[in-house]
């Protein structure tokens, strides 16, 4: 079984899903002969032509309402945003109509869009390049919103939110790009949404993060009886399966990227305080990033969540 | 994609042409052009036109009963415009509409029992009573709901024309939107993606001058919104949107040519609101807009216009109009009737067609 890497894997998926549907397409900037910012699409132009790997204009919002007007006309097309600091302009469309179109006609039009962007520190760019602001489309009723976090499942998941009904924003960690390879398989197989993955079973602590924090949660949790959980799916997240560990466990520690306030883990953490609230041992521990905007270069460094601020974090709630 | 060059080249040169020469007269409707319209299509022009004025006045009649609780965007003084444009559509063309879209869905083909029952928010409502008036919704006659998010159906529109030449499909796309959406950035994106890839769409602008109660002359630096096109290499018309006939040539041109793979076409419709922007009431009072400007427009009303034209040309007599009013008139009591009687819906609703659920 080959061994690929996430950008390879998703090229995979995408060149797949085309071949299996028709109506499958890509559009987005540069995405045709370029390949992509990040040459997720590279050679899918040579194979299935310019009618479905479409180069557009530069123009997030028209991209994606053009993408929402062929989703409703029945087809399946992938949105490909730069990054996801230039998915603002495109808000509108997304948050305004993709998330409404099945409830405003009540079922009868539907909007199976997969929006790509990558997301998150890791290729030393500022601000806008190195966004992890995933909780944005967590709040919005509508959409589903996926983060991979290895070659192996960014397959899967990308097939499943192809296959989604309804609109996908799926987020690609730049930093997980090309710094992971594992064996990856041909043909199908897909993994649910909503589902999370269970990396690690332990009786200790709830260890819960996404993307590209699960190889660092991974890390800092070396040599501690953790439950990992790798949310895969933020919205809809799997409560059942942190309920059920939490339970077990009494600790939790969440780890993101994004900054503190109001970044998914808050949800994560008042959701495990209503519903598992006796459970609980030690209070909740957020590891993230600061609300701060994202720096440049050396800063980054410091923003990140690392091994040892999550490990710190663990002998936290240990002390109880 | 482009399937007939030639007469997109054709199209481009002569709309620049008549915009330049028309800036400050719109075309208007010819003889030639009246009487190569069938009587049967001037009489279903009327009709429509009618109809939507009566439901239009319908509403303001009810709605001081306070029991329909959304608010209204009327279009009277704008209906010939609906009626013209969605008489060249089919049922499986797309529509894309604004927040003031009662006429589109009637003149696309819209049952009103369903609408004004949307109205009152009602469980029979065309929107299952979740919609309002903003938000009508009816895939069975291509109207995908229309959206109050000035210019944000109009790349969707886009969207909708592309997949119908990647589906191989004849189908045209028409976006309608206000002067208003001009100011939004969409808008540009559109047009320019549009006609990069000569997409099968009409960009339809009711110019009635006004965005909310900001006029078009403190808005934008100058009035001609069909020049606009020729900047993006797209035909581009303005015609005098009261006059029915010349919105009907118009459109033919612009849906026969998107058809016929010829590309999009920008036509701006000029006209009037007689309401204010949103409810009942008339804004000339509250100082929204001059008062002599008002009455201008109202001397050009579409339904008398069009009236006019009719019985001059002896297509339709007084009798028969009255016969075609008393009609309309019952419909619209049916309507109001269905729309009170029916049931709201259930707190259960609320969380239907979020996500799908199999």
């Amino acid at each position: 079984m080959p061994k690929l890497n996430m950008v390879q894997a998703i090229n995979l998926a995408l060149k797949e899903e085309m071949q299996r549907d028709k109506n499958v397409l890509l559009l987005g900037e540069d995405v045709g002969k370029d390949g992509g910012v990040f040459r997720v699409s590279e050679g899918l132009l040579e194979q299935f032509g310019p009618e479905r790997i479409i180069d557009t204009p530069l123009a997030e919002s028209g991209i994606v309402g053009a993408a929402i007007g062929m989703a409703v006309y029945g087809l399946r097309p992938v949105a490909e945003i730069q990054f996801m600091g230039f998915i603002y302009p495109a808000l509108d469309q997304i948050f305004s109509h993709a998330s409404r179109i099945r409830s405003r006609s009540r079922g009868r039009f539907t909007c199976p869009l997969v929006v790509r962007a990558p997301y998150g520190a890791g290729i030393k760019a500022p601000e806008l390049h190195s966004e992890s602001t995933e909780a944005l489309f967590c709040h919005m009723p509508g959409i589903k919103v996926v983060v991979p976090s290895s070659p192996y499942n960014a397959k899967g998941l990308l097939l499943s939110s192809i296959r989604d009904p309804d609109p996908v924003i799926f987020l690609e960690s730049t930093r997980l790009y090309r710094s992971i390879k594992e064996e990856v398989p041909e043909g199908e197989y897909s993994i649910p949404l909503g589902k999370a993955r269970i990396v690690q079973e332990g009786k200790d602590v709830t260890l819960i993060a996404w993307g590209s924090m699960l190889q660092r949660a991974l890390k800092a949790a070396e040599g501690i009886d953790a439950d990992i959980i790798d949310l895969i799916t933020l919205s809809p997240f799997d409560e059942e399966a942190i309920f059920k560990s939490v339970k077990k466990t009494g600790r939790v520690v969440i780890i993101h990227e994004a900054p503190k306030t109001c970044g998914f883990g808050a949800e994560l953490s008042a959701t495990i305080a209503e519903d598992a609230m006796l459970y609980l041992k030690a209070p909740i521990i957020r590891i993230t990033g600061f609300d701060a905007v994202m720096p440049f270069s050396k800063l980054e460094d410091y923003y990140m969540p690392t091994a040892e601020r999550i490990k710190k974090g663990i002998q936290e709630v240990m002390k109880y | 994609m482009v399937k007939n060059k030639k007469l997109i080249k054709t199209a481009v040169k002569k709309s620049v042409r008549l915009v330049r020469t028309q800036a400050d007269s719109p075309r208007r409707a010819t003889k030639k052009g009246i009487n190569s319209i069938p009587a049967k299509t001037l009489k279903g022009l009327y009709e429509t036109i009618l109809r939507i004025r009566r439901f239009e006045e319908k509403i303001i009649e009810v709605y001081p009963a306070q029991d329909m609780k959304t608010p209204v965007h009327l279009c009277i003084g704008e209906e010939a415009i609906a009626a013209a444009v969605c008489i060249h559509l089919r049922k499986d063309d797309y529509i894309f509409s604004t927040h003031r879209s009662h006429g589109h869905s009637i003149a696309k083909g819209s049952d009103m029992k369903r609408m004004m029952a949307e109205f009152y928010g009602r469980k029979t409502g065309c929107s299952k009573g979740k919609g309002g008036s903003m938000h009508l919704c009816d895939p069975e006659n291509g109207i995908l709901g229309s959206t109050a998010i000035v210019g944000g159906g109009i790349p969707i529109a886009v969207g909708a024309g592309l997949a119908s030449l990647m589906k191989g499909t004849d189908t045209v796309s028409v976006a309608f939107f206000g002067d208003g959406a001009m100011d939004e950035g969409t808008f540009h994106e559109s047009m320019n993606f549009a006609s990069l890839k000569k997409l099968p769409v009409i960009f339809l602008c009711e110019n009635n001058f006004y965005a909310t109660n900001s006029p078009q002359s403190a808005r934008q630096p100058h009035d001609n919104i069909a020049m606009r096109a020729a900047g993006y290499g797209m035909p581009g018309v303005q015609v005098d949107g009261n006059d029915v006939v010349a919105v009907y040539e118009a459109a033919k041109e612009a849906v026969d040519r998107a058809r016929a793979g010829g590309g999009p076409s920008l036509v701006e419709c000029r006209t009037y609101r007689w309401k204010g922007h949103v409810g009942p009431d008339c804004d000339v009072e509250k100082g929204c807009r001059p008062r002599d400007e008002h009455e201008m427009w109202l001397k050009k009303c579409p339904v008398e216009r069009t009236r006019k034209l009719l019985l001059e040309n002896k297509i339709m007599s007084e009798k028969e109009m009255e016969k075609l009013l008393d009609n309309i008139n019952k419909e619209m009591d049916e309507a109001v009737e269905f729309g009170r009687s029916s049931p709201f819906p259930d707190a259960s609703e609320l969380f239907d067609d979020v996500y799908y659920k199999g």
